[in-house]
């Protein structure tokens, strides 16, 4: 007996409401935006410049008292928060102290950091620092730009691909998905003020990936129907498409949570963040495939007769069929 | 479709196994590595009974290439610095007035007075006694410009000069800046890379980053402001003529020279020349000694033009004290004996063995021609480092058995294909990345682990197919073949977009990032290879010996 967790055949309709699904996306892609607006992310010392430091004691962390010492550095902003994990020992105490850039300085200097160790070690005398890092404005502003550039292009060369392959329409489609992915990963780091530091943005970059893998799977069914059922409305096309690979869409869908999961639980606090804003996307990007992408076509209408060449879309690029 | 060469055959299974084969010393992790260790401290210093046997420890004739570690598994620092090239300018600048005066002097009828003027120190401005005599002079000391061969500055030469009523400007000329930033940055490259040699830790990331930076890796260092100690030690080594010797470290030194203290004199304050006769960047040499006495002293020798000057100063200026200044502090100011032709001396002063020794190494490594500033820097403890490692351990192989786990329950003995395939996967990354020297970073091992989840992306694409032309075709075997054929176009269009991803990740990311980018793109490479070729084989393989009447999918 077979682990089946889609039926082999469904027929599911997916546009009966299609404008409340596409109201649904457009009302999160606002309250993430509004969230984003409003409180803003939660940068890592990558975008903003800073040092964080991650100590280790065995004393549980007294977060005040780490505070109070500190404050007499007079180092300006300074964040501290204890870190917990499954994995480590009954007496392993993780804390994160998070320092503003000092002016006139780039990276912080080794003496600010001898004063910070110094007086941490007042707080707690057995205390050890696993990491320092430290990041300089100049670097981190450039951070920004490179990143930003990054998913711009990313998605550019998405649509590019998209559009030599299908058609106009098809891109369109895939990319306003991929945009709702984006923002709304982006809003869910700043809802929840989760730590939006250089890793995070490689994880954007794989959910626009990942995102674009399922819609190019649906879009290609249809495309392939298309070409089969002339007769049927773009409509039926795309709710066939979508119902017969949507056992395919769970499975993998189902397969990389899996492993995303066991590295959300079992990875470890420093990539937390980052399987996270992963997990996050496959959910968002397998719905979004469905009821973004696919909507926007149905919206958009597509050429029918992929037999002949059209001037008006597609091109030579198209009928390849791989 | 069915159909299957036997030379594809072979070489499919040839391209597993080697990759199999590749791979493998990473399983055998630490063994390996003290392997590797052994033979280079063998072929640097000679065997002993230890390294031996860590030799004999991993056959040789075993492939022992083995996958990096970041430094965020490793443990170590990171620094990335901005060279400063505009340092240069001033030191440039400051060895032109020598040579200026010097061309000025012959012409003193036409030119009347040449004084130095203050100025910002990027130029250098003199003021002649006799403005009518400016076109001469100006004709005089652009005599002293250099071409300079680039690929864009065809014709140019290195200085520009200038007149502004009785002032000559001197300042260097854009390309001559060009030239120069570039030569600044490749010399701090080499001279850190050396530095860090002479410490001698393993393979230290040494790379110039964009026009002016330098990113410096060094796994298994303490911390970063102790790598900054190593490499940021200016041992920068001049010469000056002295001009007096006084108490007071403000007095104003006069136009053209400079106040300098003293190193092991308290209070005491030489008034120097600015201009060195010659620097440390002419020692080729610099060994610990001793002198006379039998006190700790350092050895050194200058390369040829460093030796003609040193040896024509002290021709000319027998019985003048003479300035070893070491990094804006005066060592010692001995008295010319007598003229010292080829170039070698000796430096005394204070010294105890141990810094006569480190003095040494900083000189014969050279100096930093210009400042460093520090935008980056991180220090990732050894024990952060194995955390990660232990905890991206369980983690993979919790996922991997999830995953494999699901596949056999839903697809039966074609899942069994995929689970095979999958772990051949794996196999080929890890040898692919110790083919290519690629360092593993622990958003790489995310990379792996969601590599793991959507690998079967490809031969789920296919199974959902077969399932459906099953329901259509004649018989499983079309029903494979069609499978395969019609599922194709799919899985090239999906892997290919998130393969646009990863390398533009790759270009773009930097660090920990750009490994992950790599284990992504190689996963995807890797895995469209096992879903379209080795699960096919296998199935076709299976279908071969059973010619079953129906399958089940």
């Amino acid at each position: 007996m077979r682990l089946k967790l889609v039926p082999q055949e469904t027929s599911f309709d997916f546009f009966n409401r299609w404008k409340l699904w596409l109201g649904i996306s457009a009302i999160m892609v606002v309250v993430a935006f509004t969230s984003f607006l409003v409180q803003g992310l939660n940068y890592g010392i990558d975008f903003r410049g800073g040092t964080t430091i991650r100590t280790e004691s065995a004393q549980p962390v007294e977060v005040a008292e780490y505070r109070a010492v500190l404050a007499e550095l007079g180092l300006g902003d300074v964040i501290i928060s204890e870190v917990f994990d499954p994995s480590f020992d009954e007496n392993q105490h993780v804390a994160m102290v998070r320092i503003q850039a000092q002016d006139g300085a780039e990276a912080v200097t080794p003496e600010t950091i001898a004063e910070v160790e110094a007086a941490l070690r007042i707080a707690a005398p057995d205390i050890r620092f696993v990491s320092v890092e430290s990041v300089g404005p100049k670097v981190s502003g450039e951070l920004i730009t490179t990143a930003i550039l990054a998913v711009s292009l990313a998605i550019g060369a998405v649509l590019i691909y998209i559009w030599l392959r299908f058609e106009w329409q098809f891109a369109l489609g895939a990319v306003a998905a991929l945009v709702h992915d984006v923002v709304l990963t982006i809003g869910i780091f700043s809802e929840l003020q989760i730590k939006f530091d250089l890793a995070i943005i490689a994880a954007l970059l794989t959910i626009v990936g990942y995102s674009l893998n399922d819609t190019v799977v649906v879009f290609d069914r249809v495309r392939e129907n298309l070409r089969k059922y002339k007769q049927k409305s773009l409509k039926d096309v795309l709710n066939l498409s979508i119902n017969e690979t949507l056992s395919r869409t769970v499975m993998t869908s189902v397969t990389t949570l899996l492993a995303l999961i066991s590295l959300f639980i079992l990875g470890g606090d420093v990539i937390r963040g980052f399987v996270f804003a992963m997990i996050w996307g496959v959910i968002v990007g397998t719905y979004s495939s469905i009821f973004v992408a696919s909507t926007i076509l149905v919206y958009l209408g597509v050429k029918r007769d992929w037999s002949k060449p059209s001037n008006t879309g597609g091109n030579q690029y198209a009928n390849i069929d791989a | 479709m069915l159909q299957f060469d036997l030379w594809k055959r072979v070489l499919i299974w040839l391209i597993c196994a080697v990759g199999i084969w590749l791979a493998l010393p990473n399983a055998f992790y630490t063994r390996v590595e003290a392997h590797n260790d052994a033979v280079a401290a063998i072929d640097k210093g000679g065997a002993t009974g230890e390294l031996d046997r860590q030799v004999a420890a991993w056959p040789s004739w075993m492939p022992s290439s083995l996958v990096n570690l970041g430094l965020d598994l490793r443990g170590g620092a990171h620094l990335l610095a901005e060279v400063q090239v505009a340092d240069v300018y001033e030191s440039r600048m400051q060895a032109m007035w020598p040579e200026i005066r010097d061309a000025l002097r012959p012409e003193r009828d036409t030119v009347g007075t040449i004084r130095l003027q203050p100025s910002d120190p990027q130029e250098i401005r003199i003021r002649i006694g006799t403005p009518e005599g400016m076109p001469r002079a100006l004709e005089v000391v652009r005599g002293l410009a250099r071409p300079i061969q680039t690929l864009t500055g065809v014709g140019s030469t290195d200085i520009e000069v200038r007149g502004e009523d009785d002032v000559i400007v001197v300042t260097l000329s854009e390309a001559e800046k060009l030239a120069t930033d570039d030569r600044t940055v490749r010399q701090s490259l080499e001279i850190i890379r050396r530095r860090i040699d002479e410490v001698g830790t393993r393979e230290p990331t040494i790379q110039r980053q964009g026009e002016d930076r330098i990113l410096i890796q060094v796994p298994g260092i303490g911390s970063a402001s102790e790598l900054k100690e190593i490499i940021g030690t200016t041992a920068q080594l001049t010469f000056h003529p002295v001009v007096g010797r006084g108490s007071d470290g403000d007095a104003n030194p006069g136009v053209g020279n400079k106040i300098v203290p003293a190193l092991d004199e308290q209070g005491v304050f030489y008034t120097l020349e600015a201009a060195p006769v010659v620097t440390g960047e002419e020692l080729v040499d610099a060994q610990p000694a001793f002198d006379q006495n039998g006190r700790p002293a350092v050895n050194f020798r200058f390369n040829t033009s460093g030796a003609r000057k040193f040896g024509d100063y002290t021709a000319e200026n027998i019985g003048s004290p003479f300035a070893i200044v070491l990094d804006d502090e005066v060592i010692s100011a001995p008295v010319i004996q007598s003229h010292i032709p080829g170039g070698s001396g000796i430096i005394t002063g204070n010294f105890t063995v141990e810094e006569s020794t480190n003095l040494a190494v900083l000189l014969r490594a050279g100096a930093l021609p210009a400042g460093l500033e520090f935008l980056e820097e991180r220090t990732i403890g050894p024990e952060l480092g194995q955390d990660s490692i232990d905890a991206g351990k369980v983690a993979t192989i919790v996922a991997f058995v999830a995953v494999l786990t699901f596949m056999a329950l839903s697809y039966g003995l074609f899942g069994l294909f995929a689970n095979i395939a999958l772990i051949l996967n794996i196999a080929l990354i890890f040898g692919l990345l110790s083919l290519m020297g690629a360092t593993l970073t622990l958003p790489g091992i995310a990379g792996i682990v969601l590599t793991v989840g959507m690998a079967v992306d490809a031969n789920v694409l296919v199974f959902e197919r077969i399932r459906e032309e099953l329901k259509t075709s004649r018989g499983p075997a079309r029903a494979i073949e069609l499978g395969y054929e019609k599922a194709l176009s799919a899985i090239l269009d999906a892997n290919i977009t998130t393969f646009i991803t990863a390398v533009i990740l790759f270009v773009m990311g930097s660090g920990p990032v750009r490994g992950f980018a790599i284990t992504l793109g190689l996963g995807i490479l890797t895995s469209v290879f096992t879903a379209i070729f080795v699960t096919r084989l296998m199935i076709v393989m299976w279908f071969e010996r059973r010619r079953p009447k129906t399958i089940e999918v």
